[in-house]
């Protein structure tokens, strides 16, 4: 698939590709945080974390639309306020979602993946009553747009580097949170023992209500990061979905930086493939590519390395 | 300090433990002994209320804790050292010991602990699942004394223990028991243990109390007879 390029324009290429999936890996990694921590502490898996994902999105777009509507000179720093209040809102819905729902349903896997999946189909109900169908997208502050050039062929887009920052930041947040808190050292206790856990006095249902909340607040501000690259529909989560479950079953779901490296991986692979070959093309390389490599490591990239 | 009445819990259809009256009193140390499958696991998973009663009452200085679901119990002030130890095995020694601070509401691991278990305090950043069966059992002690709790509940502890450690485990309890003044239930099998260790010495059979004894006056033989296979 290479024929006809010289080495020094592949190289461009590549790095161009690449630079223009850090945006897509951003949302990777965000979402992949969210979706990992809720699995990983209750074995959940949320299939509406795309619509939370979405809602983010959708606050994103209400922000920038007030900011340009009453504060047009701080329009600048939407994007910041933005953020914020994705975290929150996805945050509360979801301890609300964990305390109206999942928790009646932690012993029955089979069945929070329906009920999560129901929740999907009404949060894009929702969407679509309220916001309508058409896709809607935000204008981006002065200071975000452009590039930084590199060389003549490769540019650097300021907004990808900027939410490439944003998610990575996000990542040691996290990671902080579960290795340096108390609220960390809660959560991997009942992670490893949850009955042990309570009975050394750890109240597991208040950790697992707070880590939902978590996981989707962060999918709250993939969201946001989201309306960097897209535009933002009532199902427009569905697309990142199954992206998400391979980026998180690849890097092995108990570990952080296996979630990024398999993130960066993966939107790499796809971004620059993508250049060569038809975009489903590309889709069906990368998952032969996970597909054999988790044949050799059926825990994922990065499993740690303990006695259990 | 400890008061258990009627105690019922069965498993679906089938009962384990029916009618189970006991009591501990303050700065006490009462063993209950059985052959394996007699059920001091259950009576002591049920008291913490990791497995669920049928019946009964059990308070704890006056609290009823009935009701009450496994992390009030222990914050409630019962101390729990499993069988099995089930230390978390990818935390470390401390984070461990400080997992069971957080029902009090303290932080950093208070240094009696560490002057009582010295080997924990070496270890302390090593993860808990890498250290040998008689520091694991240390480590659970300490990460149940850090909930800071009226009664600790034992289950078997010197089960897969060395013999020449068994006998420091046994002073260990005397020890938290003179030094803290709480009260203990410790189940076991091993004789010479429970000899070393308890005030009271009670047989388990079938989930029922059949013999009761001060450890002062004990028939050993007799005891003997009730844990011979
Ligand atoms: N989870 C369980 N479900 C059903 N029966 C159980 C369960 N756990 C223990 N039992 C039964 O309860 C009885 C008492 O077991 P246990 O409390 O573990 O005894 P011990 O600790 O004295 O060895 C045994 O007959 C055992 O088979
Ligand atoms: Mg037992």
């Amino acid at each position: 698939m290479f024929d006809g390029y010289t080495s020094t324009e592949l190289m461009s290429i590549f790095a161009m590709q690449g630079f223009a999936g850090l945006s897509l890996f951003s949302v990777f990694v965000l979402m992949a945080l969210g979706l990992a921590i809720i699995f990983g502490q209750m074995g959940v898996i949320n299939m509406a974390h795309g619509e939370f994902m979405i809602l983010g999105a959708y606050t994103t777009y209400l922000t920038s639309g007030f900011f340009q509507s009453y504060l047009p000179g701080l329009f600048g720093g939407y994007f910041f306020i933005a953020m914020v209040l994705a975290f929150l809102i996805c945050a509360a819905l979801g301890a609300l979602v964990e305390w109206l729902m999942i928790r009646h349903l932690y012993h029955r896997p089979l069945d929070t993946l329906l009920a999560t999946w129901g929740l999907s189909l009404i949060m894009q109900q929702a969407y679509r009553s309220i916001f309508g169908a058409r896709e809607v997208g935000v204008d981006l502050p002065e200071w975000m747009m452009g590039a930084i050039q590199v060389t003549d062929m490769v540019d650097l887009p300021i907004n990808g580097l900027f939410v490439m920052i944003i998610a990575l930041s996000v990542a040691v947040g996290v990671y902080l949170l579960m290795y340096r808190s108390g609220y960390g050292k809660k959560v991997r206790a009942v992670v490893q023992n949850r009955p042990m856990a309570e009975g050394v006095g750890i109240n597991s249902a208040g950790i697992d209500r707070a880590t939902f909340a978590l996981g989707c607040g962060i999918a709250g501000i993939a969201g946001a990061a989201f309306t960097m690259i897209g535009s933002t529909g009532p199902s427009s989560g569905q697309a990142y979905i199954v992206d998400t479950f391979l980026v998180v079953v690849f890097g092995g779901a108990q570990s952080l930086i296996g979630t990024i490296v398999s993130a960066f991986g993966i939107s790499q692979a796809q971004s620059t493939m993508e250049f060569f070959l038809s975009g489903s093309m590309a889709k069906v390389l990368t998952l032969l590519v996970v597909i054999g490599i988790l044949m050799i490591r059926p825990e994922g990239l990065m499993a740690l390395k303990v006695r259990r | 300090m400890l008061s258990i009445k009627h105690h019922l819990v069965a498993y679906g259809q089938s009962t384990i433990i029916q009618d189970l009256n006991l009591d501990v009193k303050k700065n006490e140390i009462v063993a209950v002994v059985g052959r394996n499958g007699m059920g001091k696991t259950t009576l002591m998973k049920s008291l913490v209320g990791m497995t669920p009663t049928k019946g009964g009452e059990v308070s704890l200085d006056g609290t009823d804790l009935t009701r009450l679901k496994s992390f009030q119990r222990v914050r409630a002030g019962l101390g729990f050292v499993p069988q099995g130890r089930m230390i978390f095995p990818t935390l470390t020694v401390r984070e461990n010991i400080e997992t069971g601070l957080a029902a009090v509401g303290e932080k950093k691991v208070p240094e009696d602990l560490y002057e009582m278990f010295p080997v924990l305090k070496e270890m302390q950043n090593r993860r808990g699942g890498n250290l040998s069966g008689g520091q694991q059992q240390q480590l659970a002690i300490a990460r149940a004394l850090a909930t800071r709790p009226k009664v600790l509940l034992l289950d078997e502890p010197t089960e897969g223990i060395q013999p020449n450690i068994i006998k420091e485990i046994a002073q260990t309890l005397r020890r938290i028991r003179d030094e803290r003044g709480l009260s203990i239930l410790v189940s076991e099998q091993v004789l010479s243990f429970v000899m070393d260790a308890a005030d009271r010495i009670l047989v388990i059979e079938k989930g029922a109390i059949v013999h009761e004894e001060n450890r002062a006056e004990a028939d050993q033989e007799k005891i003997a007879s009730y844990l011979a296979v």
